[in-house]
């Protein structure tokens, strides 16, 4: 077997939604380039909650981008509350599977846009349980 | 187009090389420890590509022994000298940080055995120094083992010096060369080198078989129990096929080093020179003490794995030295050693040509790389932080000044 499923390949030859949103309601940064792995997420949200457009920028391998391209089209058009029940578990599946030593890099997505909502809330005075977000001072690099 | 640039991972086995192998298949299929005639013939043969393979390296024949391959090679030659030594009270063993893992893992395992492993720090230019092992040098030293390139990054180490204060000081010496042995003329002999590993398939032999050198005298471990073959100190029936066939693969190696030389410089020159026009890329390794089919490269903000694998979609096979190739989480030793940050580590390639590159090849490499580099750059959050200042760079713009990297 490849070391990735055609799924992986695909986004990672042709990731959806790359790019940055200039007035983005919300940006999330993961990861360290001293980890060798770095993702951003950008989020526009309405005032219905919803998420009206969302884009990425990826530092990593293959699955990393592959990730990160497939966890933005899940939340694409999602209401808020939805994108942050995302789980990596989820973005794995939809991906075909990861190899076991990449799927820090779906954990990683699934951080990125936990972090990108808090940043909504901070930015809009919405309060939420700091406990459901990952602490963004976690720098060591990581492995599930 | 297709390039096939990963020779330091392995070759292809050569169509003289293929041809001179399939006798032993199918008619000289003998077993040369049988006493009968198809059996006799195969021990014949094998010990013709003993003699052969001895006349290469400068050794004689009773002295080369046939392996599994470069790693089983290493090992032997290792655990060997590990218990030559420990006979005498000696158990300090000297090598370096940037060997392949077929050398340090076994030092691994000894050191959990009581010895002390001291490796030597290699200097940014990708060479430790012969001053640098004569210092290391204790009375209870077992053995000094640093290989004659590296795989990586290509860096040639002074060998013959090292051999010759390894003699004086009364130390075992052994130089794993299996990414040397095609590139560079050695003699064991005249190098003062006591034990060596090669392996077949790095100079378009088959995979699977490799020759451990041990000078006379030197008494091996066996790694491999069981029959008595390699004179007792490999058990275990001879892949005659393939030993014939390294014998006809390092034979012509060695025969065409010096044209295959000259060609690799050329193609070695046009390649740093176009790679080092990508801004924020430097070389690794000493410019002009390397293997001349040897490249590798730092890009700053990109990581390695996507790196190859998309120009693997464009019919470009390297590798990279980063943690996503590697299934660890530290990016590769090698270049660790030689002093890269993490993450300018990560983001490394490794282009290793084989003896039929042509220039044209070479400036398909160029223009993949430059277009890949900036391709994945064009959303990677670490590069947009140094490119805004967020970060700091590591690397120069206009890389490295060549030949003067130190």
């Amino acid at each position: 077997m490849a070391l990735y499923s055609e799924k992986v390949m695909d986004h990672f030859r042709n990731p959806r939604n790359v790019g940055v949103i200039e007035d983005a309601s919300g940006v999330g940064e993961v990861g360290n380039p001293v980890c060798g792995d770095i993702m951003k997420i950008y989020l526009k949200i309405n005032d219905e909650q919803i998420i009206e457009d969302v884009k990425f920028e990826t530092f990593g391998c293959g699955s990393a981008i592959a990730s990160s391209s497939m966890a933005t089209e899940l939340i694409m058009g999602k209401p808020v509350s939805e994108a942050l029940q995302l789980t990596n578990k989820a973005v794995t599946e939809a991906l075909d599977g990861l190899p076991a030593h990449k799927l820090h890099c779906s954990v990683l997505a699934e951080e990125a846009i936990k972090s990108a909502v808090k940043n909504y809330y901070d930015n809009n005075g919405i309060e939420y349980d700091p406990k459901d977000f990952p602490d963004p001072e976690v720098e060591a690099c990581h492995m599930h | 187009m297709f390039v096939y640039a990963d020779n330091a991972a392995t070759t292809a086995v050569s169509p003289k090389v293929v041809e001179a192998m399939l006798p032993y298949f199918t008619e000289v299929y003998g077993n040369p420890s049988s006493l009968y005639s198809v059996g006799q013939k195969a021990k014949e043969e094998l010990e013709e590509a003993r003699e052969r393979i001895a006349k290469v390296l400068g050794a004689a024949p009773r002295e080369i022994y046939f392996t599994s391959g470069g790693s089983e090679a290493d090992n032997q030659a290792i655990i060997s000298a590990a218990r030559i030594g420990e006979k005498k009270g000696k158990k300090h063993i000297i090598s370096t940080k940037f060997e392949h893992h077929a050398v340090l893992h076994t030092l691994q395992a000894l050191e959990k055995e009581g010895f002390e492993i001291e490796l030597l720090d290699v200097h940014s230019n990708g060479v430790v120094t012969a001053q640098q092992v004569a210092d290391a040098i204790r009375e209870d030293t077992a053995l000094v083992t640093i290989m004659y390139a590296n795989n990586e990054i290509g860096t040639v180490q002074p060998i013959p010096e090292i051999g010759a204060i390894c003699k004086e000081r009364g130390v075992l010496f052994h130089t794993d060369a299996v990414q040397a042995v095609s590139h560079l003329h050695i003699n064991v002999k005249e190098q003062n080198i006591d034990m060596l590993s090669i392996s077949a398939h790095k100079f378009h032999g088959p995979k699977g078989v490799g020759v451990l050198y041990a000078r006379g005298g030197i008494v091996l471990t066996n790694v491999i129990n069981g029959g008595a073959q390699e004179r007792g100190k490999r058990a275990g029936t001879e892949n005659l096929a393939g030993i014939v066939g390294m014998a006809v693969a390092l034979e012509e190696a060695v025969a065409h080093m010096d044209e295959n030389n000259e060609k690799f410089a050329k193609l070695q020159d046009r390649l740093i020179e176009g790679l080092s026009k990508i801004p924020y890329s430097e070389l690794n390794g000493d410019r002009n003490q390397r293997v001349k089919s040897n490249v590798n490269f730092c890009f700053e903000g990109i990581e390695g794995e996507s790196l190859l694998l998309l120009l693997d979609d464009k019919g470009v096979a390297v590798s990279s030295g980063s943690a996503c190739t590697s299934g660890s989480l530290d990016p590769s030793h090698v270049l660790l050693a030689i002093g890269r940050p993490h993450e300018v580590a990560h983001g490394s390639l490794r282009v290793s040509l084989g003896e039929d590159a042509t220039e044209e090849q070479v400036d398909y490499i160029i223009k993949s790389v430059t277009e890949v580099v900036e391709y994945l750059r064009g959303f990677s959050p670490f590069w947009g932080d140094l490119v805004s200042g967020k970060r700091p760079h590591v690397l120069h713009q206009e890389g490295a000044p060549l030949g003067k990297i130190s």
